[in-house]
């Protein structure tokens, strides 16, 4: 490897880097709009309308909010720890956007440019070793703050990430036995085109449908959202792991929890629903006259569908937390270990059956 | 050269690491000490092309018994440790004689030669066939007989904790 | 990629009984009302003769499957066979015992199963890696086993000890193990073997591996310097899973000891014989002497175990057919005699707490004529008279020392023997020369009595006619040596 090619490799990772933790900032602060929005008018209301048009600069103004408020640390608090487990969450929740595919390969000027910083072997185990590690910040936070409210929420929270954890991860599995790879660019690819009855595409949300509501509910309580927001259960617990945490610190939490549903929904886009590929297949479009010439206008259009789908399952998360009521801790529990897990591993059994049948 | 001084990074920031684990006065840093730890390791594992090892090694170990470590340290909520003293009458037995098995533990690995018969699986076979299929066609056929036994184990293990820590007797 | 032949299937047919059986009694455990659960065991030790008719079915062949990992041959086909019959007699000295302490459990069944599944795995291990995990297995069996009394603090005591201690022993193996596989690029025992023969190894950490795995193995079989766990954990642990934990896994123990040292190593066979030649003089010395202070039936037994280890280890040092095929009888005469010995102490009940006592057993004679005469027959045997199997153990041990040219061996195997007739007859003395005090309750369901009739007879059997056992054991490693 020439010094030059080590020089385009480098900037193409730094750049490549900046541009995803772009994208990461903005979602998270305008996954807080989109949410405040279609609730608001799930029930009616209008959501904040006053920072700009419709309130399009709310995020920025809270943020800006944020940063200037004052910085407190307990006196109790375990300085160290207290400090660090901000970092814990929001770090972990922003690298494992690496490997996310965002788009397949295109070519500008000669040179083969992927829509993703990283196509490792093992991605999908990446995504699952990271997502772990969000736990620590919790806890941490929990236990630092020398609060009972915040170490019971970390308590909480942390024993759920850990239940859901498993029984999210047997539902990944068996999609790849379907795929075949742990490597999320091979399981995008593995979806591509058209699968069942030749009508509906060959996404793994078809194929796994019990795979994919499991992951749907795990998804969401891997991430502490209503319904399954005990952790941060405000009549009880305040606000759970976080209650002694303010300002920009108290924002990072804010940003790993919005950076947490985005890796979430990433994930279930690129695994359960086709990940780049087309919801309406290119042959449609180019069907019809005079559109087949802006396709490649705005970059492969396949990175909008991408985009698309992303908001689309987002936009579940915020349905469930403005219809469901939440659970009981103890109901939370049985759920996870009683009912998901078996189910799980009950359709590892027949996938693994159904695929032996059919090869 | 990148190796060599990759691996140096590696490795001290385990010894280190080890060395604040056991350190520490207060349990819950400890534990925590043993997050970098785990995460270099991993990242020794990534230098020797085994990236589903690394992966696991965070997965696992950093991610799941940690987190019970940390668990159960916090709720104990252990003071006696934190003021108990650390090094007493004992260590003027324990640490020479420590020191000493580690010295010849050492010498008698480095005066060894090392020129064992070679597996098939060399890095580019393994860079061929990826990674964790190479790790899957090993595991599902030379040990598939011991990966079935490990999972007995682990049946075992949970049998025996709920046998021990379920809350009623009968 | 070799193919995935039934020969595969067929080699781990005992196995799979033993392990289904075990998962079907933590099922059944499900539908079992709570005083129903002796079912459980007489369900299992149907299951083990199961298993163990179909393992003496395999007899004769000689398998070795599972890509080197898994070998059938009449060596592990002889310890499967003790196996069963430790396991069986061990859940029938228990029926009784369990019940009366709250343990009556179904789960206690199973993983006496799963321990005997584990040790099996032992004695077949061709591969160090398939004889680290059975050890685990096994091991990790025994430490809930030990800790099954919840309410008794010293049950759980014993069972955090055994679990500490066993957990630093197997990484002190594991480490062995992975020097093992770094000089030599496998694990495979043969394939170590014949590293070792081709002369390319130099240096001494192979030396140093042998040494952690005797530390490692040395463990298992309660050895010393390796044995402080043993008094505490027998003590501590209940009396009918101590008289489990003190056949099967120090057979299974001394089964994979001897397969890894006589197939693996005996290119450093020098080396090895030294150590566990001073292991076994250390293990017949320490474990006699501190067995005559002892007031408790059950510590008492415990050192007498580290003693009986010490013997075997003698047998172990002689090598050759004649060793090895001594080793094994002696395992299989010592399961008898002292899986007897621990169901006198489990049936015994003083004042309606547990007799663990020596001085509990004062003057049972005069109160039960026959349970004394069993006691006696069993401490005969582990003392070593004739005529008894223990007898003949020891004689078959002492011979195989002698023809190998470790003359000096034997004589202190002879001697320690002398010193523990001591302790041994004090049992005897107390049941018939003392006045008794206090209420005796024999606690003997007909499960127990059985159990004991099965002791009894295998201790006189072989000890009147050895020829049969020293017959099946040389036959059985005929293919191994």
């Amino acid at each position: 490897m020439g010094i030059i090619d080590l020089l385009v490799l480098t900037i193409y990772i730094v750049a490549g880097g900046a541009l995803i933790m772009v994208f990461t900032l903005l979602n998270t602060a305008y996954l807080t709009y989109y949410e405040r929005k279609v609730m608001a008018h799930m029930q009616q209301r209008l959501g904040p309308m006053h920072t700009g048009y419709h309130g399009l600069l709310q995020p920025l103004a809270d943020g800006l909010k944020l940063f200037f408020k004052e910085d407190i640390i307990p006196s109790q608090a375990d300085k160290a720890v207290f400090i660090l487990a901000p970092l814990m969450g929001l770090i972990p929740a922003f690298i494992s956007f690496a490997v996310v595919p965002f788009g397949p390969k295109f070519t500008v000027m000669g040179h083969e440019v992927p829509l993703y910083l990283a196509d490792l072997n093992i991605s999908l185990l990446y995504v699952l070793a990271l997502s772990s590690m969000g736990a620590y910040g919790i806890i941490m936070a929990g236990w630092s703050s020398n609060s009972k409210y915040a170490l019971m929420g970390g308590l909480r929270s942390s024993s759920q990430v850990i239940s859901y954890e498993i029984a999210m991860g047997l539902s990944l599995i068996s999609v790849l036995m379907m795929s075949g790879s742990l490597s999320l660019v091979e399981i995008t690819k593995a979806q591509a085109g058209a699968g069942l009855l030749g009508i509906l595409p060959n996404w793994n949300v078809f194929c796994q449908p019990v795979a994919f509501i499991i992951y749907l509910i795990a998804s969401i309580a891997e991430t502490n959202r209503a319904p399954f927001d005990l952790p941060e259960a405000e009549n009880e617990l305040v606000a759970g792991f976080h209650v002694e945490y303010s300002g920009m610190r108290f924002a990072y939490f804010f940003m790993a929890e919005y950076a947490n549903m985005l890796m979430v929904s990433c994930l279930a886009v690129v695994l359960f629903l086709g990940g780049w590929n087309p919801i309406i297949p290119r042959s449609v479009f180019e069907m019809v006259p005079g559109l087949g010439g802006y396709i490649g206008f705005i970059g492969d259009p396949a990175v909008w569908w991408f985009i698309i789908k992303l908001y689309a399952y987002f936009f579940l998360f915020l349905w469930f937390r403005a219809t469901l009521p939440r659970l009981r801790y103890d109901q939370l529990m049985k759920l996870g270990w009683k009912i998901m897990l078996p189910v799980a591993l009950a359709n590892i059994l027949v996938t693994g059956i159904v695929m032996t049948f059919l090869n | 050269m990148l190796l060599q001084t990759g691996f140096i990074y590696f490795a001290t920031v385990i010894v280190v690491c080890a060395l604040m684990v056991i350190t520490r006065k207060n349990p819950v840093h400890s534990v925590l000490f043993m997050l970098p730890l785990f995460f270099h390791v991993a990242g020794i594992f990534i230098m020797l092309n085994a990236e589903f090892v690394a992966a696991v090694q965070v997965l696992v170990y950093a991610g799941a018994i940690m987190v019970l470590f940390l668990f159960v340290v916090m709720l104990l909520n252990i003071q006696k440790e934190r003021v108990r003293p650390r090094v007493g009458l004992k260590w003027t037995f324990t640490a020479p004689l420590g020191l000493t098995l580690f010295g010849f533990l050492v010498a008698i690995l480095v005066r060894s030669q090392y020129n064992g018969t070679q597996g098939s699986f060399t890095i580019e076979a393994v860079k061929q066939i990826g990674n964790s299929q190479a790790i899957g066609q090993v595991l599902y056929t030379d040990f598939l007989f011991p990966f079935e036994v490990a999972s007995v184990i682990l049946l075992v293990a949970m049998v025996g904790a709920i046998v021990l820590a379920k809350k009623r007797l009968d | 990629m070799p193919s995935f032949s039934m020969d595969n299937m067929v080699s781990i047919l005992p196995e799979m009984i033993v392990l289904s059986l075990a998962l079907a009694v933590l099922m059944f455990d499900l539908a079992l009302p709570k005083d129903e659960k002796r079912y459980l065991a007489y369900f299992s030790v149907a299951g083990l003769a199961i298993a163990g008719y179909q393992t003496m079915n395999l007899a004769g062949l000689q398998l070795d499957t599972f890509y080197g990992m898994f070998v059938l041959d009449g060596y592990a086909i002889f310890f499967k066979v003790l196996f069963y019959i430790a396991a069986a007699i061990a859940i029938l000295i228990s029926i009784g015992y369990v019940k009366g302490q709250e343990m009556d459990k179904g789960e206690y069944y199973a993983l006496i199963l799963f321990a005997t599944a584990g040790m099996m795995v032992m004695a077949s291990g061709a591969d160090l890696i398939s004889i680290y995990l059975g050890l685990e297995l096994m091991a990790l069996s025994v430490y809930i086993l030990a800790g099954f009394m919840r309410g008794s603090m010293k049950s759980n005591e014993a069972a955090l000890k055994y679990f500490l201690l066993g957990a630093f022993s197997s990484g002190i193996l594991l480490y062995g193990i992975a020097i093992i596989y770094g000089v030599t690029g496998t694990t495979n025992l043969a394939g170590i073997a014949a590293f070792i023969q081709s002369g390319q190894y130099s240096g001494p950490a192979l030396t140093l591996a042998m040494i952690l795995l005797v530390a490692g193995f040395g463990f298992k079989v309660a050895a010393v310097p390796f044995h402080m766990w043993v008094p505490d954990v027998y003590e501590g642990a209940p009396t009918s899973v101590t008289a489990f934990m003190s056949v099967g896994p120090k057979a299974a123990g001394f089964a994979a000891f001897l397969r890894v040292f006589t197939t693996a190593l005996p290119g450093i066979q020098p080396d090895w014989t030294v150590i566990i030649a001073s292991l076994a003089i250390m293990s017949m010395l320490i474990g006699n002497v501190v067995a005559i202070s002892q007031t408790n039936i059950k510590r008492m037994l415990a050192y007498s175990s580290i003693a009986h280890a010490g013997y075997a280890m003698v047998g172990f040092v002689s090598g050759g057919m004649q060793g090895v095929s001594s080793v094994m009888m002696y395992l299989f005469i010592y399961m008898f005699m002292n899986l007897g010995a621990f169901g006198m102490v489990v049936m015994l009940r003083k004042d309606g707490v547990a007799g663990e006592e020596l001085k509990d057993f004062a003057g049972l004679a005069k109160k039960n004529r026959t349970a004394a005469l069993l006691m006696m027959v069993f401490m005969f045997s582990l003392a070593g008279i004739p005529p008894t199997a223990g007898f003949m153990g020891k004689f078959y041990v002492f011979m195989a020392a002698i023809d190998a040219g470790f003359t000096w061996l034997a004589i202190i195997g002879v001697m320690m023997s002398a010193v523990s007739a001591y302790f041994y007859l004090r049992v005897i003395m107390y049941m018939y020369m003392k006045e008794p005090e206090g209420e005796f309750e024999l606690a003997a369901p007909l499960s127990l009595k059985l159990a004991m009739a099965v002791a009894v007879l295998g201790v006189l059997y072989i000890g009147m006619a050895p020829a049969g056992l020293i017959d099946f054991a040389r036959i059985s490693i005929a293919g191994m040596m």
